[in-house]
């Protein structure tokens, strides 16, 4: 087993195996993380800080319960009311708190590349909780991790993205992902909503959702990115709703097995339906929120194992 | 009166587009002889420069640089630019107005043309503001500022989007013969945009526009110079996509060149690589197949001219995420050694590449310069062309550090460089 990474800023730099270490150990958290005694030392006497620029609950609300079940002193930061309203910059931030020691710094920024840029200018490890468009890893790898599961492995199935990729983060650490692990992806949304350049991702790209969705064994929703959208991609939200929205008819030509998924918050009638999203039969969402606690201890562990091991080495 | 004679050359004559051997003899700030001799007998100089077999070209025109003043000194001042052109082999610095505040006004002009002049040691001429304020609203005084010195009228990357504001200030400085530099890019598809789009930036998540805005930009000036008959020259031109409109307009006898720059002659948008934002320039670097494009059309001399657009910006403005850094990059001193890259590459000549370095911006402004020529202006640069360097940007001559290149492996050196016969330069 290797993980030799000081940062977890992406999907990009892993390869299959180094995935593969993560779920496995994310594995076994899912069932500490069902015992009464859920505590363990794994982060102790290490500081982690979650540094939000943009607003989020449910994902530093899971950062900040993995670090704390493993033992890490926690600190959450909330960027919008600090200091970066004051013209301090980026990278000065990031000096300050890197004065202050930490171990595991958890970052999430709106612009693009913005947690590389940090992690190149702190002692600690990175991790990588969104940039911009860029990349969200622990939100595919707990994706990743929730297929595997439901569907026992995680190669060789036909997984359908379904809506607003051109603004998520969430759509292009999935591509990686699951391209690494082998498997058919079909990219299914309006074009307006499709990133350019989209054919050399190595995907199949499907403007009609009922085709898209035909015989695939993963439907994976995304949020309409409504506060990243100025102006006039879509028509309207009911014709969003009426042309892609996963209702029961849609979801009818997957295959009947077929799981549905959604990274949250998801806007009910905008493009889930509200009984697919609470069918219990279909749906994995809840499951996508518990193994999101179990992949961010995982990954925190594998790099606090490194930061340990090496506390001076400078790893990819 | 003080002679120089540098012997023992290869001299780059760029009108007879042709390279040989040879001597010049400089005299009251001008070439006043030009001998096929490497070491002509009974040529008496007060200076003898023998130039050992290296490449004398003339000085480079640089149409479009930024200088820090007025408002941004801190990243650049007359001095430290003029310095770095002359280091760089540039002779003719033809200046943005895109300062802070712009030059939009003959005051303003006048106040820079004195900087200039004081501080620099290479001619500096500069360009004005198409529109008041670059705002796009209203022209500016087009015939004050030309008597005022004002050799082209440019809003730089501020699009005139107003296709009515455009056409008059067109039909006026038609009517005083003035030259109108724009900036071929359709505004509303580019704003925002860092990145060209495509798989690239797709994958980096970061905001993109489709080259083809570059296209619809020049269609739509090339239209209005179809309609004024104006003298129109598009600054930066770097898609395959452009060229077939600017072809166009040149056969059908508009009065219109293009120009491009170093470093969309020698980068493609692969090399921002992990968000580099010393590679993020206006327009975004573009595909590699672009770039050859690009290339081939200076070869072919659709392109007619090269220049730095070199843009100062200090560390801090650089040091942020990729969306939110300052553009551009500082070209002035580091010009030279990196488009002779495409010469070491076979893709150019040596003739080719001074043509569009020297002579056809100094005929496109009507200077007589750019040339080695008898009776033409001794502006000129000796330079090494396969003498390895390796660029340290800590070294340069601006006060801004903010160049791609830093740490590249280059072959090309300037080893000295002469403006009106005065040497401003020796390595």
């Amino acid at each position: 087993m290797r993980f030799d990474h000081r940062h977890l800023l992406g999907i990009d730099p892993l390869r299959p195996d180094e995935i593969t270490t993560i779920l496995d150990l994310a594995e076994h958290y899912v069932t500490f993380n069902r015992s009464r005694q859920k505590h363990a030392n794994a982060l102790a006497g290490l500081t982690q800080i979650n540094m939000f620029f943009e607003n989020s609950t449910r994902t530093q609300a899971s950062f900040e319960l993995a670090g704390k079940r493993l033992g890490a002193d926690v600190m959450n930061m909330a960027m919008q009311a600090s200091s970066i309203k004051k013209g301090e910059t980026l990278i000065d931030t990031a000096m300050t708190l890197n004065a202050m020691h930490p171990d595991l710094l958890v970052v999430r920024h709106p612009h693009s590349g913005a947690v590389d840029l940090l992690a190149q200018k702190v002692n600690c490890a990175v991790l990588n909780a969104g940039d911009g468009r860029h990349e969200h890893p622990t939100q595919a790898l707990l994706d990743a991790l929730t297929i595997r599961r439901a569907k026992g492995r995680l190669h060789r199935l036909n997984i359908a993205i379904c809506g607003d990729i051109a603004h998520s983060r969430v759509a292009r650490s999935n591509i990686l992902l699951l391209h690494k692990m082998e498997n058919r992806i079909r990219l299914v949304g309006p074009p307006t909503l499709m990133p350019a350049g989209i054919e050399a991702f190595g995907t199949e790209v499907y403007h009609d959702m009922e085709e898209g969705l035909k015989d695939v064994d993963v439907v994976m929703m995304l949020r309409l990115q409504k506060e990243r959208m100025d102006g006039g991609f879509i028509p309207s939200e009911r014709e969003y709703y009426h042309r892609y929205g996963l209702d029961a008819a849609k979801l009818s030509h997957a295959k009947p097995d077929a799981i549905v998924m959604h990274p949250g918050p998801m806007n009910r009638g905008v493009e889930i339906d509200g009984t697919i999203a609470d069918d219990i039969n279909r749906s994995v969402i809840q499951d996508q929120v518990e193994m999101g606690v179990a992949v961010r201890m995982a990954a925190m562990d594998l790099l606090a194992r490194n930061l340990r091991a090496n506390p001076k080495d400078i790893m990819a | 009166m003080t002679k120089t004679l540098i012997q023992n050359a290869r001299l780059i004559d760029t009108e007879a587009n042709a390279l040989r051997e040879g001597s010049v003899l400089i005299e009251a700030g001008r070439i006043a002889q030009i001998f096929e001799d490497t070491h002509p007998a009974g040529v008496s100089a007060d200076e003898m420069i023998d130039a050992g077999g290296k490449h004398l070209a003339p000085g480079i025109v640089d149409i479009g640089v930024k200088i820090g003043e007025p408002g941004e000194r801190h990243k650049e001042s007359y001095g430290t630019a003029g310095q770095a052109a002359a280091a760089g082999g540039v002779t003719t610095i033809v200046t943005r107005p895109d300062t802070n505040p712009c030059i939009d006004t003959p005051e303003s002009l006048e106040f820079i043309r004195r900087r200039a002049n004081e501080a620099a040691p290479v001619n500096v001429l500069p360009m004005a503001a198409l529109t008041k304020g670059r705002e796009g609203r209203e022209m500016t005084e087009i015939g004050f500022l030309m008597d005022a010195g004002a050799v082209a009228f440019t809003d730089c990357t501020h699009v005139v989007a107003d296709s009515k504001v455009m056409n008059r200030a067109m039909v006026y400085a038609k009517s005083l013969d003035a030259l109108v530099i724009g900036h071929p890019q359709d505004p509303a598809l580019s704003k925002g945009a860092a990145a060209t789009s495509g798989k690239f930036a797709s994958l980096r998540g970061l905001p993109a526009v489709s080259p083809m805005a570059e296209r619809m930009g020049l269609d739509r000036d090339i239209a209005l110079v179809e309609m004024t008959g104006v003298r129109y020259h598009a600054d930066i031109i770097t898609t395959a996509r452009a060229l077939p409109a600017l072809e166009r307009a040149k056969a059908n006898g508009f009065d219109v060149t293009a120009g491009t720059t170093m470093h969309h002659l020698t980068l493609n948008e692969m090399d921002v690589a992990d968000y580099r934002t010393f590679f993020k320039v206006t327009p975004p670097l573009r595909s590699e197949d672009d770039r050859n494009a690009i290339v081939a059309a200076i070869r072919d001399g659709l392109i007619d001219m090269i220049g730095s657009y070199h843009t100062p910006q200090d560390e801090e403005s650089k040091r942020l995420p990729f969306e939110e850094a300052a553009s551009g990059a500082v070209g002035l001193e580091t010009m030279l050694p990196v488009l002779l890259r495409l010469y070491h590459s076979g893709e150019l000549d040596l003739t080719t590449l001074f043509r569009a370095l020297s002579l056809n911006p100094a005929k496109r402004l009507g200077l007589d310069c750019g040339r080695l020529s008898e009776g033409a202006p001794a502006d000129l640069v000796l330079f090494d062309a396969d003498k390895p360097i390796i660029l340290d940007r800590f070294k340069l001559q601006s006060k801004s550090k903010n160049t791609p290149f830093d740490g590249a492996r280059l072959q090309g050196k300037v080893l000295g460089t002469w403006v009106g016969g005065t040497r401003v330069y020796q390595a």
